[in-house]
């Protein structure tokens, strides 16, 4: 497989955007969103379903992190970079477990 | 949608657009299609690209493949819009709604090619335990496969897996099946650029 795959260098780009680009929220944050990980309520409980089971997620989880005082655009980016966390470690599984089955050596 | 900034908070070049769009299709703008438009420089704008690639850019698969798999994922995460959106695609492109339907019914009955079944087992496996073994990848190589398959397959499931979480968390508004072709005819004619 080619090492500067497309698909791969367009999604790192969109990773790198959400996590170190301008934003509201500020990067540790953003970082905890992404890897669903160290983020105080009740952000934490939307920000988990968000990653975990997000068909689950109620007005109710957004209004309590709104009235802990995030602003809706800092929620619009938190609730981003959970979505892309979860599915960036999806992406690393899959092409780990690839790597490892076609003997490249190449965990993307 | 849950958050008011993706109901109103877009630019009035934005507004106007949705307007002309809501005009000529007559049907709504669907959500996942006003989400790319919201501060795009923050996600909408390399979020297309990515997602334009994995479902348009060159591949062994067909558009009709991707966009089952597609709908397969959000089918295995539950999340309605998308199911409903992918399915109307999918079944646009192959021009067979029955296929679709089986696929999603029972996986492992429906009468499709065993590459494509491998492919959507793994995908399922992928997405709802979170990771997949390298046997459970050797099973895909085995029913015919190729490693770029794979991987070109792994790019969708991590766009809709994406999508499908911004879908249900910020509840994007299922439409009406009139709503999901209309959409679905947009996506064939243009893709997600």
């Amino acid at each position: 497989m080619p090492a500067d795959d497309k698909e791969r260098a367009t999604y790192r780009a969109l990773v790198d955007r959400v996590l170190t680009g301008e934003g509201r929220a500020s990067e540790e944050q953003r970082a905890q969103a992404f890897s669903n990980d160290g983020l105080a309520q009740p952000l934490d409980a939307l920000i988990d379903k968000v990653a975990s089971r997000p068909a689950q997620v109620t007005d109710a989880d957004f209004a309590a992190a709104k009235a802990s005082g995030f602003s809706e655009d800092q929620l619009f980016e938190l609730v981003l970079c959970a979505a892309i966390g979860q599915s960036a470690r999806l992406y690393e599984a899959g092409l780990a477990a690839l790597a490892e089955a076609t003997g490249s050596g190449e965990t993307g | 949608m849950r958050l008011e900034i993706l109901n109103s908070g877009y630019r009035p070049g934005t507004k106007l657009l949705f307007a002309v769009i809501r005009l000529f299709s007559g049907q709504p703008v669907p959500d996942a299609a006003k989400l790319v438009f919201y501060r795009p420089d923050f996600y909408g704008t390399q979020a297309k690209k990515f997602t334009h690639e994995a479902m348009r850019g060159p591949s062994a698969w067909s558009v009709g493949d991707r966009e089952l798999m597609a709908a397969y994922v959000s089918k295995v995460n539950g999340s309605a819009f998308c199911i409903g959106a992918h399915t109307a695609t999918a079944a646009q492109a192959y021009q067979d709604g029955a296929k679709v339907q089986a696929v999603l019914a029972n996986l492992e009955s429906a009468p499709i090619q065993e590459p494509l079944r491998a492919t959507l087992r793994m995908l399922g496996k992928l997405t709802a335990e979170g990771e997949v073994s390298a046997d459970d990848i050797r099973e895909v190589l085995s029913a015919g496969v190729s490693p770029q398959q794979i991987e070109d397959a792994l790019a969708v499931c991590v766009a809709f897996n994406t999508t499908d979480r911004l879908a249900d968390a910020f509840g994007f508004e299922v439409l009406s099946a009139e709503g999901f072709e209309a959409g679905a005819k947009y996506l064939l004619k243009r893709g997600y650029r």
